[in-house]
C-alpha cells in the first residue's frame, strides 16, 4: 500500500464507476514522515478521511475486494487514516502533531 | 485513479477484433496543482463519452475491464469520470463550467 496525505477533492458527476455515494479524494504521495512527493492519485474514500490526513491507500485489482468496489473499475481505495508512524523504534509522524 | 486531460482521439482499424466499436482517446497525464500536462501520454478506452479538452481520471490494470463498455475485453486504461471541479485545500484548481458573474 502507499502513504498519502488527502489534499482535496474530485467531483465527477458523469461517471461509469457504478459505486454508490463514491466519495473522491485527491491523494499526494507522502513518506512515512508525512512529506508529499508532488505525484498525485485519485482515490475512492472508503473510510471518511478528510483534508490534511495521512493514509493509506491500495492500488491495482486488490482494490475490487472490498463489498462497495467489488467488480467495479476502482484501482486506489484509501483504506485507512494513519494515527501513527515510528521507524526503528522512533516516532516519525503523528497525527496530533501532524 | 489517475487524472489526465483529454487531448485528442487515437483511431486504429487494423485491431483487435476483442477491442472493436470502443473509443480510443489520448490523455496528457495533469498535474492538479498547476493542471498542466506533464508530457505523459495514454491511450485510454472511453468509458464515460469523454471529449476532447475535458478533464478526466482512468482506472488502470484488470480494474479497466470492468466497465459495462470494457467488460471482457483486453482493456488496462479505462477513463470513468469526467470531472467538474478538483479542490486543493478548500480551493478550486478546476472547474468544468465556470460561472461567469454578471457585468454589474
Amino acid at each position: 500500500m502507499i502513504l498519502g496525505k488527502i489534499v482535496g477533492t474530485v467531483v465527477c458527476t458523469q461517471r461509469a464507476d457504478n459505486v454508490e455515494g463514491a466519495r473522491f479524494m485527491l491523494v499526494e504521495k507522502c513518506d512515512q514522515h508525512g512529506t508529499t512527493t508532488g505525484e498525485f492519485h485519485v482515490a475512492l474514500d472508503q473510510v471518511g478521511a478528510g483534508p490534511g490526513e495521512v493514509i493509506f491507500m491500495s492500488n491495482g485489482s486488490p482494490n475490487r475486494q472490498t463489498e462497495r468496489t467489488f467488480d467495479k473499475p476502482i484501482d486506489a481505495s484509501i483504506l485507512g487514516i494513519v494515527d501513527m508512524i515510528d521507524e526503528s523504534g522512533k516516532v516519525v509522524y503523528s497525527k496530533e502533531q501532524g | 485513479m489517475l487524472l489526465g486531460r483529454v487531448v485528442g482521439t487515437v483511431v486504429s482499424t487494423h485491431k483487435s477484433a476483442k477491442i472493436e466499436g470502443l473509443k480510443f482517446l489520448l490523455l496528457d497525464m495533469i498535474q492538479p496543482a498547476t493542471m498542466e500536462g506533464q508530457g505523459k501520454y495514454v491511450v485510454a478506452m472511453d468509458g464515460v463519452g469523454a471529449g476532447t479538452g475535458e478533464i478526466v481520471f482512468y482506472t488502470s490494470g484488470s480494474c479497466g475491464r470492468y466497465t459495462e463498455a470494457t467488460l471482457g475485453r483486453p482493456a488496462d486504461a479505462t477513463i470513468i469520470a469526467i470531472v467538474d471541479t478538483i479542490e486543493i485545500g478548500g480551493k478550486p484548481t478546476y472547474v468544468k463550467n465556470p460561472v461567469i458573474e454578471d457585468a454589474k
